[in-house]
């Protein structure tokens, strides 16, 4: 990391879904489960990943293209996922007073 | 001049959690008498193999999706630099959803349909077999055979602009289909789209596909027409000059 040296932690939380389009086997029966127990209101679910990420990055510009390249390289696959993402810095640790 | 044929070597590429090189290996060596040798996947000397096999198994156990993690284990450069070479590279079941993951075929491997792990035999329409001469060659188009399958995640997808380059350069060899090869739901186990069950890549020397032909080959586990495959590969070497150059 270069520059400020003002290097901040960040959380992201990234979602990887199917695309649509692609067949979901997995929220097909979730969604039919919920059916089955009276929430006959259900008319789809999708299923996905969710993935917590945290790490530095020097502002939020820098943090957005990592995670975008972690995405491309990684996390997901474009034949039939896509991956969307929240990104905010993390928060400080509350401190803990330790007696005596 | 004397020609003294070489036995075949093969390297077969193991990443923690496959499971099938032994079976590989055994069919390899112990049936066949050729040279196999088992390549961690840290490695990136492949020991000049005539061919590489990617086994099945859950490499880096499937975490995050199926061959996504493998993709990036150094050996994976030397496999991709083998197969630029023109050299014979199979993967089957595992092996295939790495070679997809690793951009080596196109489509991905998802779960299967019905969401349950398939282990059975399966008839298998051969198509194209002319299309990768190297691993079916002594296969013939239209015929079935028998192999067995064993995945959680088999379902071929792509989308259709890919599956309908895929067919009509003839590069789908393998289909589900019934005892008599016809092609019908009831006999693809998993939902793979176009009842795809293997592929090859453009060159013919890359085969990806979900059945296991290490677990036909001998007639005591039900079936041998898993050792065709190695027979075609042993063929093929033969009338290949580069495959001797290889061994000089």
């Amino acid at each position: 990391m270069g520059g400020t040296g003002l290097t901040v932690r960040w959380l992201a939380e990234v979602l990887v879904a199917l695309r649509p389009g692609i067949a979901d086997p997995e929220g097909q029966t979730v969604a039919s489960a919920l059916r089955s127990l009276g929430y006959s209101a259900v008319s789809e679910v999708r299923s996905g990943k969710l993935l917590r990420i945290g790490f530095e990055a020097d502002d939020r510009e820098a943090a957005e293209s990592a995670l975008a390249d972690m995405c491309r390289r990684l996390l997901a696959n474009p034949v039939m996922e896509v991956a969307t993402w929240e990104l905010a810095p993390e928060p400080e640790p509350a401190r803990v007073e330790v007696p005596g | 001049m004397t020609v003294v044929a070489a036995r075949p070597r093969i390297a077969v590429v193991v990443f923690p959690g496959t499971w099938s090189e032994r079976d590989f290996a055994h069919v390899a060596g112990s049936v066949l008498g050729w040279e196999a040798s088992l390549v961690w996947h840290t490695e990136t000397d492949l020991g000049r193999p005539d061919a590489v096999v990617l086994p099945g198994g859950f490499a880096h156990g499937d975490h995050l999706r199926t061959g996504a993690i493998a993709r990036f284990s150094p050996v994976m450069q030397s496999v991709a630099g083998f197969a630029d070479t023109g050299g014979p590279v199979i993967g089957s079941c595992n092996g295939f959803q790495v070679l997809t993951e690793a951009g080596l075929l196109p489509g991905a491997l998802l779960r299967n349909d019905h969401l349950e792990f398939r282990c059975d035999w399966q008839s298998l329409r051969v198509e194209r077999p002319s299309s990768c001469p190297a691993w079916l060659g002594d296969l013939a188009d239209g015929e079935v055979i028998r192999l067995p399958i064993s995945h959680g995640e088999g379902r071929y997808v792509a989308d259709a602009e890919t599956l309908d380059a895929l067919e009509s350069a003839g590069r789908v060899v393998l289909r589900y289909a019934d005892d008599g090869g016809a092609l019908m739901p009831e006999a693809n186990p998993n939902g793979s789209e176009r009842a795809i069950a293997g592929i090859v890549n453009e060159r013919g020397n890359v085969l990806g596909l979900m059945p296991h032909p290490e677990r036909a080959a001998e007639a005591e586990v039900g079936g041998t027409d898993g050792l065709r495959l190695f027979r075609s590969l042993e063929r093929w070497l033969l009338e290949q000059p580069a495959a001797v150059e290889r061994r000089l």
